[in-house]
């Protein structure tokens, strides 16, 4: 039987050749992302706002618009809807009742609840959730620590682990996925919760562990070939681990696209996210992450001799 | 390298199997696992999102809590002073800015103010530090301040009391399987599966339980009292046996008569009696201690009772009277179940105001709708992954895809082990690990294949694929683990879930997606000594 390949064997693609358009469409992308976060904002779901949802499976899909105007005979502020996984299912989101009491906000659920059971008869109310500012204020900056977290902690990793130049250009390029990836939030007005910053979190994970396979290849190699140019370097070091990329990346995606399809509208934000950053994530390691290190001044002498930990290096070897 | 002893085949077989086998409970229904008698295994519990139920997050009010500490800390001193003999005269007392004040009218008494006031702190933790400080200010004038170590202590005290009286309350609703667990210093969660009614959570919760003294009369006759028959004036009140739950509950006969409530209680702990065993100590308030004295001279030799809500949670006999407010109660305690009366006394109101900050309920038709889709999901997700990579490396692939579907079983036995929960985010986890766990494979197999490429043989492409992707493989899942570290820290419910199952995937698959393929691989290649390999 024939085996699939779908990278043709010993590749030789100039990747390290586009570096200046890549980087130019990386900063134009960073900043439309970043412009796009500023000015449209994300869509914040309760998590993170505060506030009340109701999520209401109807029979029929319902006029927005009239029901817009049945919630807002209750007088309980602007309420925020969206359909949600059909034309169907819509949550609706309200400010937190301003009252303090305990029951309010029971109170404030069942009426809008009630009010839309007699309009729709036969409407199933799937989710209720109240957030208070505390909590959501809470869970904006936990979130934020997070990401910084995880997107700091993997850099001193790979500074540690390698030179420095590593750690710099990995920083960079996470930080570019986790922008334009909330650029994209900004962009479809997607709800963002807690579960979106599970995704960013992931992406982050997923990304770097891309860009540090290629970058122990490049490693690899500026201790085989001491004498290659940087450039030559980077292109091989790529083209070698290119099939690897492509086949992670493309079953990633298929897992992914199985969720994004089959997994139900709970998770199809997070499904969404997951898969712009493999995109994004693999763009970044061929272009962002290895061709910055050779505008940071790496070059394959700087490589310190072989460590002591780690199997020895292939090249030394009598095949 | 591809050198596999019989022994470390077999302990790779057995690990796997036993993950399977530690699986299976968690995949079959409720109903099948109790007939064939595994319930008592440990299975992976749904969350809330895949179940349905209500959620509630609690926050104890500190502010309120050091408001009644300043109270208690008042009522106290305007005891003890008045009881000190001499008695010492004080006014003008203040509980402003956080601390309690007083005037000491004679200042020749103010030494033993002093005193007295210190006898009412008490050392907390270690350093032997004290609740409150007891300062003198304008020679006058007697501050007292409570300590950071008291108010934490306070507040921890609080939060266990508050915990127990919440989950009191809420087993009140029947046999569900609620989860009522402290979080942070403050916080306390409350999780009810199956119950959507989270306004009925919160009456409970706020509700005020009743606790009653009353006189036990000695003179029923036991067996008709058991029946439910009390004489005239009495009540049969069940008395469960604390030590055997579950057993048969007593009755014994009660006047209606109360001689004392829940409110001139001031506070119940652990103690030591004289003989250094485990004992409860009770403290009254002023009018409480008086009409516990005059109970107690009254009916010496007698018994009385403590009801809780109409139960009876201890009837000790009084040996003696008992005039000073605070009373101990002594017997066959251990410490385990004097700590538990201590707590069920202080149970009769929450020690400290909770307020809902969060709440999320799930109707069941989604949780349902959810776990359907996800396992769909995963069904479709797993099965694409296997065939792409049986057409792209063959033999190799297969080996792969047999690693795959394992490591889901292994993930699943360590979560039942861990008693972890699978929330819906935990499924897209679950997904995505099937797909970043064959990156190892991919990793070694495209390895393999640029070794052969590059003229090696067999053996050592297969051996050099493997060394030089463990690395490699190594340092990606580190980094890997480090991004699911901080979710599974600061991550709140749903990240929690994803974090855990990211997590045991993340070590598990290393497992199967190296060690387990590298045997299967070796034992291929010493049995058939192939001169060709299709990767």
């Amino acid at each position: 039987m024939r085996l699939l390949k779908l990278i043709p064997d010993n590749t030789n693609i100039g990747f390290v050749r586009l570096r200046a358009w890549a980087f130019g469409l990386t900063a134009l992308l960073t900043i439309a992302a970043a412009v796009l976060v500023g000015v449209r904002g994300l869509n914040f779901g309760v998590d993170f706002k505060g506030g009340v949802m109701i999520e209401a499976r109807f029979q029929t899909p319902p006029s927005e618009d009239a029901l817009r105007h049945d919630i807002d005979q209750l007088h309980v502020g602007e309420a925020a809807l969206s359909t949600f996984g059909g034309a169907n299912v819509y949550s609706i989101r309200l400010p937190n009742p301003q009252s303090n009491d305990e029951g309010a906000t029971n109170r404030l659920v069942k009426n809008v609840q009630n009010v839309i059971a007699a309009k729709y008869p036969g409407v199933t109310f799937n989710r209720a959730e109240t957030v208070s500012g505390k909590v959501s204020d809470e869970l904006i900056r936990h979130g934020l620590l997070a990401v910084f977290l995880a997107v700091t902690g993997i850099a001193i990793f790979s500074w540690i682990r390698y030179e420095w130049q590593f750690g710099v250009s990995t920083f960079v390029a996470i930080f570019h996925d986790v922008l334009v990836t909330l650029g994209f939030f900004a962009l479809t007005r997607l709800d963002f919760d807690l579960n979106i910053v599970a995704a960013v979190l992931t992406i982050i994970g997923y990304s770097i562990n891309d860009k540090i396979v290629i970058d122990d290849r490049i490693r690899e190699n500026m201790r085989k070939y001491r004498q290659m140019d940087m450039r030559a370097l980077i292109d091989l070091s790529v083209n070698e681990t290119l099939p690897r990329t492509v086949m992670t990346s493309l079953t990633i995606l298929l897992a992914l696209g199985a969720l994004l399809i089959f997994g139900g509208p709970v998770l199809r934000g997070f499904t969404a996210a997951m898969m712009l950053g493999v995109v994004v994530g693999t763009y970044s390691s061929i272009y962002v992450s290895s061709s910055l290190l050779i505008s940071l001044g790496l070059k394959p002498q700087l490589s310190e001799p072989r460590k002591k930990s780690g199997p020895p290096d292939s090249a030394e070897r009598v095949g | 390298m591809l050198d596999f002893p019989r022994w470390k085949v077999l302990w790779i077989w057995l690990l796997l199997l036993t993950g399977v086998a530690l699986a299976i409970p968690s995949l079959m229904p409720d109903s099948v696992a109790r007939q064939l008698h595994l319930d008592g295994m440990s299975r992976i519990s749904l969350g809330l999102d895949l179940q349905g139920g209500s959620h509630l997050l609690l926050e104890a009010d500190t502010a309120d809590l050091v408001k009644q500490n300043l109270q208690k800390m008042e009522d106290a001193i305007r005891t003890e002073m008045r009881r000190a003999d001499p008695k010492i005269d004080i006014g003008d007392i203040s509980t402003s800015n956080g601390q309690l004040s007083f005037f000491v009218r004679n200042v020749n008494q103010l030494d033993a103010a002093v005193e007295k006031a210190r006898a009412q702190t008490t050392a907390v933790g270690v350093t032997g530090q004290r609740d409150w400080n007891v300062a003198v200010v304008d020679s006058t004038r007697i501050v007292m301040t409570p300590t950071q170590a008291g108010i934490a202590a306070s507040v921890d005290n609080a939060m266990k009391t508050a915990i127990e009286v919440v989950r009191k309350r809420i087993d009140e609703l029947g046999t569900r399987e609620p989860i009522i667990m402290g979080e942070g210093k403050t916080r306390i969660v409350v999780e009810v599966p199956g119950f959507q009614h989270p306004e009925q959570l919160k009456a409970l919760i706020g509700k005020t339980a009743k606790l009653e003294f009353k006189m036990v009369d000695m003179n029923a006759d036991p067996a008709t009292v058991t029946a439910g028959h009390a004489p005239p004036g009495d009540e049969a009140a069940p008395y469960p046996d604390i030590s055997q739950p579950g057993g048969p509950t007593r009755y014994i006969a009660v006047n209606r008569r109360v001689i004392l409530s829940g409110d001139d209680l001031i506070d119940a702990g652990l103690a030591k009696d004289d003989n250094g065993q485990p004992a409860v100590s009770l403290k009254f308030n002023a009018s409480g201690g008086r009409k516990f004295a005059r109970a107690t001279q009254e009916n010496s030799g007698k018994q009385f009772a403590m009801l809780l809500d109409g139960s009876v949670l201890s009837a000790p006999r009084i040996d003696e009277p008992i005039l000073g407010g605070n009373a101990i109660i002594h017997g066959s305690f251990t410490t385990d179940s004097a700590n538990q009366l201590a707590i069920a006394l202080r149970s009769g109101k929450l020690p400290v105001a909770l307020k809902v900050i969060e709440e999320r309920t799930v109707g069941p038709q989604l949780g349902k709708a959810s776990i359907h889709a996800g396992v769909i999901a995963s069904v479709i997700a797993s099965v694409a992954v296997i065939v792409f990579m049986l057409v792209t490396y063959g033999r190799f692939g297969f080996y792969a895809n047999m690693a795959v579907v394992l490591n889901i079983f292994v993930i699943l036995a360590v979560m039942a082990i861990l008693g972890a929960t699978l929330t819906l985010p935990g499924i897209a986890g679950f997904v995505l690990t099937i797909g970043t766990a064959v990156d190892a494979n991919v990793l070694i197999n495209e390895r393999i294949r640029e070794e052969r490429r590059r003229g090696r043989g067999i053996v050592q492409s297969v051996e050099l694929g493997y060394k030089e992707a463990s690395r490699t493989i190594f340092e990606a899942n580190t980094v890997h683990a480090i991004s699911g570290l901080i979710m599974l820290v600061l991550g709140s419910g749903p990240i929690k879930g994803f974090a855990v199952v990211l997590l045991i995937g993340i070590c598990t698959s290393v497992f199967t997606a190296v060690t387990f393929t590298r045997m299967l691989t070796a034992g291929w290649i010493k049995r058939h000594r192939p001169t060709e390999i299709h990767i």
